[in-house]
């Protein structure tokens, strides 16, 4: 079933807090340093991003709600970083470290702006999409993962078994189901889906919408 | 990898935030692993050049160029390229226009996807979980905790980036800005207005 990360609808979060537009985007030094570690960490190329996802979502409930943001991301590579053998347990307490043979693959700073220019596209040349737009199809009754039990889905719970129509189609992209559990990409047609907000939560303005961006193995065609 | 580690190995590093990432920055500085003055760059670049500036200048493109703004609704990882935008967290692109019958709003309830090379990294509301919560339930109430309160008749379109698509909002224009300079026309969009959680500024 669905992990603590899943909160679209939860109820009891409170009001948002709006910042000023001229607040700095980096508010402590040690936020830059963590997203580029975690950055630079990805570029050694030994997981991808849905892995690193995963990674952040399976802290236990109590971490996720507890960490801050950037917090959740040092604890994601943190154990990252050991379940992918990159360092060992007895590293990260503060042994001495020992060499890498991964070091030849180490991120340069020369190298930063090509790949942050180039990122990490996940199209992919895939089966042909079987449905349209203006389809009517429905969500998988449950937001889970079909390949491993509480494994990752970027299905979201408050969409599952849910109805809507099919109003943009994406092509091909690397499935995350999949794909964040070592399985391969075995890339799927992506659509985006539109739901009657009313649909989904009772309370809400007839007319408005919600928008999911799906995999095709999430969906089944209504007659 | 389809087992939780019961005992994380996070908890292995300091409990401060701050001395945790140095902890993890010197381990794999000294193994090898990272070079920090990469660190660096990918921080500069972030904090420098890559920002909301740029997703201004597309919507102030796309109010300035007819054709621009048809090529950016039908293609816009292309327009957004044409431009010199593109790359991390902004691979695939998607521009939803705000009409009069329509607002719309972006939101990722799962973790964070954000348009960077448009927007640059997102501001901390934008990763909250009251936001994240809140957006697709009750994204009246979130847009008026922004000041916004949408025109008679106009519905919301909630968009969840649940998957590789980054979005763009481009908000209506402003009256009184016709044969406006585009420079000028992106001084009145900010961050907020092209996540859907503001509208663009008036003239002065």
């Amino acid at each position: 079933m669905s992990r603590v990360h899943d909160m679209g609808g939860r109820h009891g979060d409170g009001p948002v807090a709006p910042e000023p537009e001229s607040a700095p985007l980096i508010a402590e030094p040690w936020h830059g340093r963590a997203m580029a570690l975690t950055l630079a960490s990805g570029a050694l190329g030994q997981w991808n991003l849905d892995i690193s996802r995963h990674a952040r979502e399976r802290l236990s409930p109590g971490d996720y709600a507890r960490f801050s943001y950037y917090e959740k991301w040092l604890a994601g590579l943190a154990d990252l970083l050991v379940s992918r053998g990159v360092v060992t347990r007895a590293e990260l307490a503060g042994a001495e470290p020992a060499p890498s043979d991964l070091s030849a693959r180490r991120l340069a700073a020369e190298q930063v702006p090509a790949v942050l220019a180039s990122g990490g596209p996940t199209s992919r040349t895939g089966p042909p999409p079987r449905f349209r737009p203006g389809d009517r199809v429905r969500t998988r009754p449950r937001a889970q993962n079909a390949f491993v039990p509480g494994g990752h889905t970027r299905l979201p719970s408050y969409a599952a078994g849910a109805e809507g129509t099919l109003i943009l189609a994406h092509g091909a992209h690397v499935l995350p189901d999949a794909n964040a559990h070592d399985l391969g990409e075995r890339p799927e047609p992506l659509y985006t889906v539109r739901f009657a907000a009313d649909t989904l939560w009772p309370e809400a303005a007839p007319g408005d919408e919600v928008t999911c961006d799906l995999w095709e193995s999430y969906l089944e065609p209504v007659a | 990898m389809a087992h939780d580690d019961p005992d994380h190995p996070h908890s292995l590093l300091p409990p401060e935030p701050e001395l945790r990432v140095r902890a993890l920055e010197t381990l794999l500085t000294r193994k090898g692993l990272i070079d920090p003055g990469a660190l660096d760059v990918i921080i500069e670049t972030y904090s420098e050049k890559v920002g909301p500036r740029n997703g201004a200048r597309v919507v102030a493109r796309a109010w300035s160029d007819p054709s621009f703004r048809a090529t950016l609704l039908e293609d816009a990882t292309a327009a957004c390229a044409a431009l010199g935008y593109h790359g991390r967290q902004g691979e695939h692109l998607v521009a939803v226009e705000n009409t009069a019958r329509q607002h719309n709003l972006v939101v990722c309830t799962l973790c964070s996807c954000y348009p960077w090379p448009l927007l640059g990294l997102p501001p901390s509301w934008y990763k909250s979980d009251a936001y994240r919560a809140r957006a697709v339930r009750d994204p009246r109430g979130v847009l008026a905790e922004f000041g916004v309160t949408l025109a008679e008749g106009q519905s919301v379109r909630v968009w969840d980036s649940t998957a590789e698509i980054r979005y763009l909002v481009i908000p209506m224009r402003p009256e009184g800005t016709e044969g406006w300079s585009e420079d000028a026309l992106a001084d009145l969009v900010g961050r907020d207005a092209m996540v859907g959680a503001g509208l663009a500024r008036g003239p002065a």
